[in-house]
């Protein structure tokens, strides 16, 4: 699998996925800076965690009008696979790749630990290597990690099957509407969660729940 | 040149948690009837123009584009 992974000032959580990426496919991916615009030619693009532009003005708001995300909004349209983790996923929605936003937490507190996830959809490139209903551990870091849709929206991202995670067993550490913690664009080739799965990938994190996703997206590249 | 005001809000029905801790805030504060409170974001802009059309049609370019996100807020222009 070919992946590359985009750097941007702020974020911070680029390593570890450049690491989790390379463990898994085997290939280390090819890293684009963001006024990039002729970008490499991968199955994944992968936007980390991190605080881009410092978190101003709204998260991930600056960092989505960068050169960089024009050039990521083309290679979606033509199918290539998006994943957004954490400051990440903010950029997508910012960008407008996703539906809804992000906003502050409900405890207007950082949180950092564990929580559950409920995989919602096992039927995505991202979640095939899991299976519906299955639950799984994955750790979150963030300040804004509130999700909300308008009604119309949150019952058309529902009935369409895009909301792929889901916080289970109480462990919402947000305040996320229907416990949300990742959606799919309509066409099921751009996903954007909060929770970190590539710090979950191997025994010397403690687990490897996370691993599944990636696994999933190199068996459907593979097939 | 124009000076311009922007001010961004929350729409309705769109929770704030900043909010309703300085509502709380207030409250513990002695502020008695103080209901809801909405926290928003202000800009305040210069342009160089004196087209005030242009300034107006600009002004909205960069809330729809920037300075908002409508998913979530709205958006007034003031123009001094």
């Amino acid at each position: 699998m070919k992946s590359a992974v985009v750097q941007l000032p702020g974020l911070n959580r680029d390593r570890d996925m450049i690491a989790a990426l390379t463990k898994i496919s085997g290939v280390a991916p090819v890293t684009v800076w963001q006024t990039e615009t002729d970008l490499p030619d991968v199955d994944l693009i992968v936007i980390p965690g991190g605080f881009s532009y410092g978190d101003y003005l709204r998260c991930g708001a600056i960092a989505a009008r960068m050169p960089v995300m024009q050039a990521i909004k083309a290679k979606a349209e033509a199918g290539v696979k998006v994943l957004g983790v954490c400051n990440g996923f903010q950029i997508l929605l910012e960008a407008g790749l996703l539906p809804g936003a992000l906003m502050r937490n409900a405890s207007l507190k950082f949180v950092c630990r564990e929580v559950k996830l409920e995989v919602v959809n096992a039927d995505t490139d991202f979640t095939r290597a899991y299976d519906k209903g299955q639950i799984i551990r994955c750790p979150v870091a963030h300040h804004d990690g509130n999700y909300f849709a308008d009604a119309e929206t949150l019952a058309a991202i529902e009935g369409n099957g895009q909301v792929v995670f889901r916080y289970a067993d109480g462990t919402n550490p947000n305040g996320s509407i229907n416990d949300i913690a990742g959606v799919m664009n309509a066409k099921g080739n751009v996903l954007g969660l909060m929770p970190h799965p590539e710090n979950l990938i191997e025994a010397a994190h403690g687990g490897s729940d996370g691993r599944g996703l990636f696994a999933s997206v190199l068996d459907v590249i593979a097939a | 040149m124009i000076k311009a005001r922007v001010t961004v809000t929350l729409k309705n029905g769109v929770l704030d948690p900043q909010g309703k801790a300085i509502e709380g805030a207030l409250g513990s504060l002695g502020f008695d009837g103080v209901g809801q409170v909405r926290q928003g974001k202000v800009f305040d802009l210069e342009l160089e123009t004196a087209d005030r059309a242009k300034a107006e049609a600009d002004l909205k370019a960069m809330c729809e584009k920037l300075l908002a996100n409508t998913v979530i807020e709205n958006y007034t222009i003031a123009l001094s």
